[in-house]
C-alpha cells in the first residue's frame, strides 16, 4: 500500500526506509507534556488528600490530647466514719428515711480534720480543706450505706473524689512554680495534696461516673450519659418519622408519579429544602410542634420531629438516585413475569435500591447528630441533669452537651468538652459501621 | 423485604401518643434567661435536686432580654416559671408580661457580678479611667467641639500614661446583658465625665444616648460572641488585646489574664464586693407568682436559692465567683420570695 497523504513539506525525517505509517512530527514533545499533565494531577491528588489527613489528625490530636485526661478522676483514700449516732440515732432498726436524710458531708469533712488538725481552727483554712474533696461527695457515701447498712458504726477507707480544682492540678495541668495569687490551687492546698500524696492516699481512678451519670455543675461529677441516651432518643425519633417517608415519598416519586411540570416543582422544592438553614427548620419545629400540637419543650420527641424535617430531603434525595440506578430490565423483567407494579418496587427494585438508600439515611442522620441550631429554638440547649427516661422528658444531646461545658467558666470543663467529642465521634463511628454492616447484608449483584 | 403501609401508620400512631401526652401536668421548674446568671442558677438547680425531694429544674440560656421574652408569654405550664437576668426588668417588658396576663412578678436580686477588661499576662496591666474607656471604644467622640469618627488608634493618643499599643477590645454582642451593663457602667459615666457631652446630655437626651450606646465597628472593638471562655483565650494568644467578660471567667483563668485596674481600683472579689471597683451589675430572677402551688418546689426553689448556704457571704456561689449581697439585702429578698411580694418598678 503506497502513502497517498504525503504533506505538502515533503520529506519525513526517517524517510529512506519508506515506513508506511507516518507520525506527525510534533507528537513527540507534546506527549511528554501530557505525561508530566498528568503525573502533575497525580501529584496534586495526593497533595490535596494528604493536606486533609494532616488536618484531620490535627484536629483529633488536638482534641484526645486535650481530652484523654477527662477519663481519669483523681481520688484520695479517707477514714471516713459512718457515725452511728447520725445514722441511727435510736440505736434501733436501720431506718431508710434517716439513711437517705444523713449529713454525711459532715464525716468526710471530720475525716479531713482529722488528717490535718492543724487546719480546723481558722474558718478560712478549714473552708479550704473542705474544697479538696468534690462537694457531691456525699451522694457516693448514702449510697454505700443504703446498699450495706452494716457500714453504720464502722470506719472504712474509702476512695473520695477530689474537687475539680485539686484534680486538675494533680493531672499536672496547674504549674505550682507560678506565684500563688496567680494559680487556683494555692500554697496551702498544695501541701495538703504532697502529704497526702506522700501517704499513698491519692490515686487515679477511672472515672466511671463520666459515663453513667448526667451533666453536673461540678465537673467531678459531669457525666455525658444524659446527653448519649437524648442523642438516641432524638434520632430515634427522626430514624422513624424520616425514613418511612423518604423511601415511600422517593418510591412513589420515582416508580409512580407521572412526569409533569408539578412532580418537576415537587423535585426542585426538595432540593431546595435540603439547602435551607438548620435554624429555619428550628423555629418552624417552634411554631408548629411546639406551639399549635403543644408537644413539651426541650422533648426528644419534638427534637426528633424537628430533625427528621431536616433530614427528610437528604433521604428522598438519595433513595431516588438509588432507585434510578436499578437497571431498568429489572422492572421489565418482573412486569414480563406478571408481577404488579407495587410487587415490582416492593420484590425488586427497593431491595436493590437498599444500599443506596441506607448510605443516604446514614448521612442524613449523621447530620442530625451533630445539630444544635435548630434544637436550639425549642429548648433543647439547656442545663439538664437527670437522665432522661421517655420521649416527652427534657433531654439535651451530644453536640449541645459539647457547647455548653465549652461555655462554663470552670477549667476542668476544658478536657470533659474534648472528652466529649471523642463520645460524640465514636458514637458517629458505631452508626456509620452499622450502616456499613446493614449495607454488606443488603448488597446483590446483577 | 418487603415495605407496607404499616410502618407509616406505626407512625402515626407514635404522633398521637405525643399529642396526649401534653395534657399531662409539668412537674419541674422551667427557667430561661441570662447567661451570666446561668452559671450559678445551674448549681442552685443542681443543689436543690439532690438535697430536696423535687426534679431538678431545667435551665436554659437564652440572654437576659430573650429571657423575659419568652417569661412575658403567659400563664401556665407552657411557659416559663422563672426567667434569670444580668439586668433589672425593663417597665416595657413589665408592660408586655401584664399583657399577656402576668401580673404578678417577684424580683429577687441575688448579688453582684463585676464586667473587668483584661489581658493576657504576657503583657503590662492597664491603669484605665472610664473616660479612657470611653474614648477609646465610641463610635463617635467630640474633638475641638463637634462630634467626629474615632480618630484615636493607640491608647497612648487617648492618655500619655498609656501604653504605646493598639486600641483591640473583644466583648461581647449587643443581645448579651453584659454589653448593657457595659453600656450603661462604663460608656455613659465615661462620656459624662467629658464636659461637652455632658452639655449633650442636657440638652439633646437622645443624641447623647446614641453617642456613648454605639461601640466602634472600624475594627478595634471586636464582637467576640457570648463565649466568654473563647475570649479568655483569643486574649492569650493575642497580648496586645483587652477582653471584657464576667469576674467569674477571671476568677477561673487568673493564671492566664490580668484584670485592668479601673481608676484606681483592681477587680478582687473584696473590691467589688464592697463597692469600691466600679463596674459592677446586680444580677436577678424573676418568679411567675401564678404558678407557685401549680408547679411543684417553685418557693422551695427560691428559699434555696436566697438561703445561707446558697447566696450567702460564704455560700457556694460565692466559690463559683458570685459576689454576694450584703446580709440585710439577702434577709429581704429571701422574705420576698416567701410573701411572694409583687414587683414595683
Amino acid at each position: 500500500m503506497t502513502d497517498t497523504t504525503s504533506s505538502p513539506q515533503g520529506v519525513s525525517p526517517g524517510g529512506a526506509s519508506g515506513d508506511p505509517i507516518r507520525r506527525p512530527v510534533f507528537v513527540g514533545p507534546h506527549l511528554a507534556r501530557r505525561y508530566a499533565r498528568e503525573r502533575r494531577f497525580r501529584l496534586l491528588g495526593l497533595a490535596s488528600v494528604a493536606t486533609a489527613g494532616v488536618i484531620l489528625l490535627i484536629l483529633l490530636g488536638s482534641i484526645v490530647s486535650k481530652g484523654y485526661s477527662a477519663f481519669w478522676q483523681h481520688e484520695v483514700d479517707l477514714d471516713i466514719t459512718f457515725s452511728a449516732e447520725e445514722l441511727n440515732p435510736d440505736g434501733g432498726p436501720v431506718e431508710r428515711e434517716t439513711l437517705l436524710r444523713a449529713n454525711y458531708l459532715d464525716m468526710v469533712r471530720d475525716a479531713l480534720k482529722r488528717e490535718f488538725p492543724d487546719a480546723a481552727d481558722d474558718r478560712r483554712e478549714r473552708r479550704m480543706l473542705y474544697g479538696l474533696v468534690s462537694p457531691n461527695a456525699d451522694l457516693a457515701l448514702r449510697n454505700m450505706v443504703l446498699e450495706d447498712p452494716s457500714l453504720i458504726g464502722t470506719t472504712q477507707t474509702v476512695a473520695i473524689k477530689m474537687s475539680d480544682d485539686m484534680d486538675t492540678f494533680a493531672k499536672g495541668f496547674i504549674d505550682r512554680d507560678l506565684p500563688e495569687g496567680d494559680r487556683r490551687v494555692k500554697d496551702r492546698e498544695i501541701s495538703w495534696h504532697d502529704h497526702l500524696e506522700a501517704e499513698g492516699r491519692v490515686h487515679a481512678a477511672f472515672n466511671v461516673d463520666f459515663f453513667t451519670t448526667g451533666d453536673s455543675r461540678e465537673p467531678e461529677e459531669a457525666g455525658i450519659y444524659g446527653a448519649l441516651i437524648g442523642s438516641i432518643l432524638t434520632l430515634t425519633v427522626t430514624l422513624l418519622v424520616s425514613f418511612p417517608i423518604g423511601v415511600m415519598a422517593a418510591a412513589y416519586l420515582e416508580e409512580f408519579a407521572p412526569k409533569n411540570r408539578f412532580t418537576d416543582l415537587i423535585e426542585v422544592n426538595i432540593n431546595n429544602l435540603a439547602a435551607v438553614p438548620s435554624i429555619v427548620f428550628g423555629l418552624l419545629g417552634l411554631a408548629v410542634f411546639l406551639n399549635f400540637f403543644g408537644l413539651p419543650r426541650s422533648a426528644p420527641l419534638a427534637g426528633g420531629l424537628v430533625l427528621a424535617l431536616m433530614t427528610l430531603p437528604t433521604i428522598i434525595i438519595a433513595s431516588r438516585s438509588a432507585l434510578k440506578a436499578v437497571p431498568p430490565s429489572i422492572r421489565e423483567a418482573a412486569l414480563g413475569l406478571g408481577a404488579s407494579r407495587l410487587q415490582v418496587v416492593t420484590h425488586h427494585v427497593l431491595p436493590l435500591a437498599m444500599p443506596g438508600i441506607l448510605t443516604g439515611t446514614i448521612i442524613g442522620m449523621a447530620q442530625a447528630l451533630g445539630e444544635t441550631a435548630p434544637l436550639l429554638m425549642i429548648g433543647m440547649v439547656a442545663f439538664i441533669v437527670d437522665v432522661p427516661q421517655s420521649f416527652t422528658d427534657p433531654a439535651t444531646v451530644l453536640p449541645v452537651q459539647v457547647y455548653i461545658w465549652a461555655d462554663s467558666p470552670e477549667r476542668a470543663f476544658v478536657e470533659k468538652t474534648s472528652a466529649a467529642i471523642m463520645v460524640l465521634l465514636g458514637f458517629l463511628v458505631l452508626m456509620n459501621a452499622v450502616a456499613v454492616l446493614l449495607r454488606k447484608r443488603f448488597e446483590r449483584r446483577w | 423485604m418487603t415495605f407496607s403501609f404499616g410502618k407509616a401508620v406505626a407512625i402515626a400512631a407514635l404522633g398521637v401518643v405525643a399529642m396526649t401526652a401534653q395534657a399531662e401536668a409539668r412537674d419541674q421548674i422551667r427557667i430561661v434567661g441570662s447567661s451570666t446568671v446561668f452559671p450559678f442558677a445551674t448549681v442552685v438547680a443542681e443543689n436543690f435536686g439532690k438535697t430536696t425531694g423535687f426534679k431538678t429544674p431545667v435551665i436554659e440560656s437564652t440572654g437576659s432580654g430573650g429571657g423575659l421574652k419568652l417569661f412575658c408569654q403567659g400563664v401556665g405550664t407552657e411557659h416559663p416559671d422563672i426567667t434569670n437576668a444580668s439586668r433589672r426588668i425593663k417597665k416595657s417588658e413589665v408592660e408586655l408580661c401584664a399583657s399577656n396576663g402576668v401580673t404578678d412578678i417577684t424580683e429577687i436580686k441575688i448579688g453582684f457580678d463585676g464586667i473587668v477588661l483584661a489581658n493576657a499576662k504576657a503583657s503590662e496591666t492597664y491603669k484605665l479611667s472610664r473616660k479612657d474607656i470611653f474614648l477609646a471604644l465610641a463610635k463617635e467622640v467630640p474633638v475641638d467641639g463637634k462630634l467626629v469618627a474615632n480618630p484615636y488608634t493607640k491608647w497612648s493618643e487617648i492618655n500619655p500614661d498609656l501604653p504605646d499599643t493598639e486600641i483591640e477590645v473583644l466583648g461581647p454582642p449587643p443581645t448579651s446583658g453584659t454589653r448593657d451593663a457595659f453600656v450603661e457602667l462604663v460608656m455613659e459615666v465615661g462620656a459624662e465625665e467629658i464636659p461637652f457631652l455632658k452639655d449633650l446630655a442636657k440638652s439633646d437626651k437622645d443624641k447623647f444616648k446614641q453617642v456613648f450606646g454605639s461601640m466602634r465597628e472600624d475594627g478595634k472593638f471586636i464582637e467576640a460572641g457570648e463565649n466568654d471562655n473563647l475570649i479568655v483565650q483569643k486574649l492569650e494568644a493575642n497580648p496586645s488585646a483587652l477582653g471584657i467578660f464576667g469576674f467569674s471567667f477571671l476568677d477561673q483563668n487568673a493564671d492566664k489574664v490580668h484584670g485592668s485596674v479601673i481608676e484606681g481600683n483592681a477587680p478582687t472579689f473584696d473590691a467589688i464586693a464592697d463597692g469600691s471597683y466600679p463596674v459592677s451589675r446586680s444580677l436577678f430572677f424573676y418568679m411567675k407568682n401564678a404558678h407557685v402551688g401549680v408547679i411543684p418546689g417553685m418557693k422551695e426553689f427560691v428559699a434555696e436559692f436566697t438561703s445561707e448556704k446558697a447566696a450567702g457571704q460564704e455560700g457556694y456561689l460565692t466559690d463559683k465567683g458570685l459576689i454576694p449581697l450584703p446580709e440585710a439585702d439577702l434577709e429581704k429578698y429571701r422574705t420576698a420570695g416567701e410573701q411572694l411580694t409583687n414587683l414595683s418598678l
